[in-house]
Formats: structure tokens, C-alpha cells, sequence
């Protein structure tokens, strides 16, 4: 185990290394150069070729292109991820306050996406062909269909007509609800309101793909010997799907959760837009727009290695849950 | 010489059974889904709908006329008016020409590299070269897409033509995946060895023995592409970085239309709506595909 985790800790390297290429070489493909993207944070240089000289002198732009990249990284090695020009902040900090929101928007949805889909799939495959099959299939599809945004519409537009303010459509608390002021537990009931609107949204997108996965999953192993031999000796059908069938149909299903995690964050730029939730997804969609490059390519990176880290946990939990699995 | 004994003894025998091509016997196992088969009906009639959108469209793209803003639907207006008394019917016909043909080209385009890089890994597998690619693949793919999208599409600046370039290139990596490993088996089976013993070229290899074989996953997986390609193009839209105005996209008129989403409702429901029915109808003609071309994999 030891060696098979340093195996893929040591894999992880490269392909950082390539993640970092990408992403500097982006960088380069800005009309006119990196310059004008760094520069033009500092406007009134542009119109005198002077200035624009000694800024590019002083930004290190003269430079060869390689050098310049392994500043990049060295600094990032440092801890060092440059200055945000929109918010005039470290791009560490800005990054900071945003991360925390993401995930645990994210990890909530995680936890209920896996609540619903994992039974939803076992119900639809244990009735095969039946109504419950039908409208789970057909939900599933829906779901992975409806584009998010527009769901997320319908849900602002259904809700604040109908609810009179009691569900919020944006923002993540209510200002002046704090530990202090109210207590814990309303301070606990206002996140979770605020919560609610972009936890469905998010829950009925991701929701679908596993609920097929799981569904399949499971007619597969019920189709497995050992299920006709459990229920040959005379097991209850309960102890055999939930005991025999539904421990082996749940192994696939960690193997998608890594895809799975890396469309729900890149999936939190529409969903944090939608509902000015202040996550990460939110801060890239603005440096976007203002053309704040530190920042966007520091949440490449970021999101990068959080989708690494992501995946290998799944494989370590594979390898922890399946003891079939062995690595050397 | 097999060949011609058996039509003799088809002669000898009289009538031969009815014979169906492999392509016939795909054709009717496809036929036997409705859900694809109304699903290709539909996509048919929304692509002919974009085809002759200048007959279609009772209104040109910019037609404005602000005196009937935010008008309800009605006869006149089937779908409603926008914020300057635009026919939200009208625009969605030309908004379609833009969002079916990205799905289209950016497929297209990630299902030739993604086959060419997958050929490649696939048939070298195991060498540097297969490394290298399914490293820079895997690399592409661990960065959450819209990231990636976003911030490319802000470098070299939105327009329809970057749009599909750019989720074009970043789509790939899965179907080089579901290639290479269809190589892997592939290049190991008789007619591989049987063809490279009588020296055919590496390319030829690839190109006119496996490539063929592998086309089943490629066929699936591209309908089922165009359809997410479809989706990316609309939401990137929605965020301001896709399609630009005067050009219309169904996504981008969803996000023309969220200011004014209490008030006027019917701007954002009926361009979601038909992004919704694109999308679920390639995913059902994907599936159809799927069970019609491999019916072992059927579900």
C-alpha cells in the first residue's frame, strides 16, 4: 500500500508539470502578448512606449519565455501566486476566503447526491421494466440534459413568486445572523436556506449520471452466480440485495465519483453565478471578465490538483473497501 | 475461391436464405427503440427548422419594437416578446442555426483528435509516445472544463468560431480513452498480425484494419458528445463568454433574458427548453446507437 500510494504520489508530478504548461501557455496566446493582460491593469502606462518598457522591464517580460515560466513556478513553489489586480489583494488570499464556500456547498451535494442515487438505482434495477424503473430512467435522463442555468431559472422564478422571501434566491447568509447575535441554531437554519436552492439544482445535474451508473451496475451483479446461490439456499431477497448484490454494485460506483467531483466544481461557475454564492467559481468567472490573470490561472492550477487529490482518494478508497484489489 | 464455391452451392440448392447485411440488422435493432427513434425524428426537424430559418422566422434577428415589450405569449407572439419587443419565437429560430451547428463542428473536431491521438496511444501502447499522449490527455482532463473554457475562450476572445475550437480541444481526452483501449485489444487479434505479416505500414494499420473496428464507440460516443457540446456552448454563452451579440444562441438569450426573469418569464423558459429537448434527444439517439451497434453492451 505504501508503495503503490508513493507510486501515484510520484505520478501526480509530470502530470502537475503538464497542468502548469497548459496553463502559462494560455497565457501566451493573449493578441499582443502576456503584457497587455498584466499591463493593462495599470492603464494609463499603456498609451507611453516608455512606460510600457519599463514596466515590461520591470515585470520580467523581456525575459526568454522559459525563464520567465520557471519564475512562475518557483514563486508558486514558494507559496507564491502573485497579485490579484481587481481585488488588489495576494491571489492567495482572495483564493482563501472563496475556497472554504466552494466546498462545503460542494460537499454537501456530494453527500446527498450519493443518499439518493445509490438506492434510487438499486430500487430501479431490482424492478426492472417497472413504473419506478421507468420514472427513474426518465428522470436521469432529464437530469442530465437540463442545462443548469436553466433549471436553476425556473427554480429562482417558481420560488420567489411563491414563497414570499422565505427562501432566498441569492447570497449565502443573511447579514447581522451571527453565533453572537442569534445562536447557533438559527444561524445553522439561515446557511441552510440559503443552501437550499443551489443544493437542488446541483443535486438534480450530478444526481443522474450515478443513478444509471448505479442502476447498471447492480443488473450486472444480480445477474452474478453467487446472487442466484444466495438466493438458491434460501436467503430472504432483502439479505440478498442488500447484503450479497448491493456491497459489489457499489465498488463501480467509487470509480466515477472522481469525474464526478471535478464536473461539480467546474459546474460551481454557473451555479455560484446564478446564486452570487462568493466560491471559487464565482472569483474565476470575475477575473475572467477583468482579465485578472494571476488569479485565473491560480485557480486552474487549484482546481487541478483538488481533482488529483480528488482522485486519488477514490483509489485509495478502492483499494480500502475492495480487498480483491492489491497493489504493489 | 470460398466465395465462389458457396454461390454454387446456392445455385445447387436453390433459394438461399434471406440474407440482411450487418448494416441492415444495425438499422433494425436501432428502429426497434422509439425513444431514439423520436429523438432522431426531432433532431431532423430542428435542424431543417435552422436550414430554412430565413423562411421560418417571422421576424428578422433584430426586429425590435419597444412598444410591445415583454408582451405574454400569444397568437401573435407564440413564445412572447423580449425587453425590446423582440418575438423570442423568431430569435430562438436563428439562435438555433448558431447552437446546433457548435455542437456539430466542436464534435467534429474533438472526435478527429481524439480518435488520432488514441489511434496513435492505442497502437503504441505501452511506448513513450503512448505515455506522453495519455499524459497530456489526463492532464487536460483533471482541470474542471469550465475553468479551462472560461479562461481560454477570455484569452483569445469569444466569437462562434473560437467557441468551437476551444471545446473542440478540450473535449478529446475521453474519446482518446475509449480509442486507445479499443486499439489495445485490437492490434493483438488475427487479422492485425495476419495483415502486418504481409507488410502493411503502421498507418495502413491504423487507418484501414483497426480504425474501422473501433468505429462503433466512436459513432456513440460523438452523438452523445454533440449534445454535451451543445450544453457547454449554451452555458458559456449564458456567462457572457459565448456567442455576441448581433449573433444569438438559445444560451445567450437566456442570459438577455435573467434580469428579467420575474417579470417576464417566457425569455428564459422557451430557449432553456429547446436546449433541453436537443440535448435529451441526442443522449436517447446515442443510447439507441449504442444497443443497435454493440448489442452485447445492452443494458
Amino acid at each position: 500500500m505504501a508503495r503503490y500510494l508513493t507510486k501515484r504520489i510520484l505520478n501526480m508530478i509530470p502530470l502537475l508539470f503538464i497542468v502548469t504548461l497548459l496553463s502559462f501557455g494560455i497565457m501566451q496566446l493573449a493578441p499582443g502578448g502576456p503584457e497587455y493582460v498584466i499591463l493593462s491593469a495599470e492603464a494609463d502606462a499603456m498609451s507611453d512606449p516608455q512606460q510600457v518598457e519599463a514596466l515590461r522591464e520591470k515585470w520580467g517580460l523581456n525575459d526568454p519565455v522559459h525563464i520567465q515560466y520557471f519564475r512562475w513556478v518557483g514563486n508558486m513553489l514558494q507559496g507564491d501566486f502573485g497579485k490579484s489586480y481587481y481585488y488588489r489583494l495576494p491571489v492567495k488570499e482572495v483564493l482563501a476566503s472563496a475556497l472554504p464556500n466552494t466546498i462545503r456547498l460542494n460537499f454537501f451535494a456530494l453527500v446527498l447526491i450519493y443518499a439518493i442515487s445509490i438506492p434510487l438505482g438499486v430500487i430501479s434495477a431490482v424492478r426492472q421494466y417497472s413504473k419506478t424503473d421507468m420514472i427513474v430512467t426518465a428522470t436521469a435522463f432529464a437530469g442530465q440534459a437540463a442545462p443548469s442555468f436553466w433549471v436553476a431559472s425556473l427554480l429562482i422564478w417558481g420560488v420567489a413568486m411563491n414563497s414570499g422571501g422565505l427562501i432566498p434566491t441569492n447570497g449565502i447568509s443573511t447579514p447581522g445572523i451571527t453565533f453572537e447575535t442569534y445562536g447557533w441554531l438559527s444561524v445553522l437554519a439561515d446557511r441552510a436556506k440559503y443552501m437550499f436552492l443551489p443544493l437542488i439544482v446541483i443535486v438534480f445535474g450530478g444526481l443522474t449520471g450515478l443513478t444509471r451508473y448505479m442502476r447498471s451496475s447492480m443488473l450486472e451483479v444480480l445477474r452474478e452466480d453467487y446472487v442466484r446461490t444466495a438466493r438458491a439456499k434460501g436467503l430472504a431477497e432483502k439479505v440478498v440485495i442488500y447484503k450479497h448484490a448491493l456491497r459489489n454494485a457499489v465498488l463501480p460506483i467509487l470509480a466515477v465519483s472522481g469525474g464526478l467531483l471535478s464536473s461539480l466544481v467546474g459546474g460551481s461557475v454557473i451555479i455560484e453565478n446564478v446564486f452570487s454564492w462568493p466560491g471559487i467559481g464565482r472569483v474565476a468567472w470575475q477575473a475572467v471578465n477583468n482579465r485578472d490573470y494571476n488569479v485565473s490561472m491560480a485557480v486552474m492550477l487549484l482546481s487541478a490538483v483538488l481533482t488529483m487529490i480528488g482522485y486519488l482518494l477514490v483509489d485509495i478508497a478502492y483499494v480500502w473497501v475492495d480487498p480483491r484489489i492489491k497493489y504493489d | 475461391m470460398a466465395v465462389a464455391a458457396e454461390q454454387k452451392t446456392d445455385k445447387l440448392y436453390g433459394q438461399a436464405p434471406k440474407e440482411t447485411t450487418q448494416f441492415q440488422q444495425i438499422v433494425r435493432r436501432f428502429l426497434r427503440n422509439k425513444a431514439a427513434v423520436v429523438g432522431l425524428i426531432v433532431l431532423l426537424l430542428m435542424y431543417l427548422v435552422a436550414i430554412f430559418a430565413p423562411y421560418l422566422a417571422s421576424e428578422s434577428l433584430d426586429a425590435m419594437n419597444i412598444p410591445a415589450r415583454f408582451t405574454p405569449p400569444s397568437l401573435e407572439h407564440p413564445f412572447g416578446t423580449d425587453n425590446l419587443g423582440r418575438d423570442v419565437l423568431s430569435r430562438m429560430i436563428w439562435g438555433s442555426r448558431v447552437s446546433l451547428s457548435v455542437g456539430f463542428v466542436a464534435m467534429t473536431m474533438a472526435v478527429a483528435i481524439g480518435s488520432l491521438v488514441g489511434a496513435v496511444a492505442g497502437f503504441y501502447g505501452g511506448t513513450w509516445i503512448d505515455i506522453l499522449l495519455m499524459r497530456l490527455a489526463e492532464a487536460i482532463s483533471i482541470i474542471p472544463v469550465f475553468f479551462l473554457l472560461i479562461t481560454v475562450v477570455s484569452v483569445i476572445r469569444p466569437s462562434i468560431f473560437n467557441i468551437m475550437l476551444v471545446i473542440g480541444v478540450t473535449s478529446w481526452p475521453g474519446l482518446a480513452q475509449i480509442v486507445r483501449s479499443q486499439f489495445l485489444s485490437l492490434r493483438q487479434r488475427d487479422f492485425t498480425e495476419a495483415s502486418r505479416a504481409m507488410g502493411a505500414s503502421d498507418a495502413r494499420l491504423i487507418f484501414r484494419h483497426i480504425l474501422p473496428n473501433a468505429a462503433g464507440p466512436i459513432i456513440v460516443s460523438a452523438t452523445l458528445r454533440i449534445g454535451s457540446a451543445i450544453l457547454t456552448e449554451s452555458s458559456l454563452s449564458f456567462l457572457g463568454l459565448g456567442t455576441q451579440p448581433p449573433l444569438t444562441s438559445w444560451g445567450q438569450m437566456l442570459s438577455q433574458g435573467r434580469p428579467f426573469l420575474l417579470q417576464a418569464p417566457w425569455v428564459s423558459i422557451f430557449p432553456g427548453l429547446a436546449i433541453f429537448i436537443v440535448v435529451i434527444c441526442f443522449n436517447f439517439v446515442g443510447d439507441g446507437l449504442r444497443d443497435a451497434l454493440d448489442p452485447k453492451m445492452k443494458r
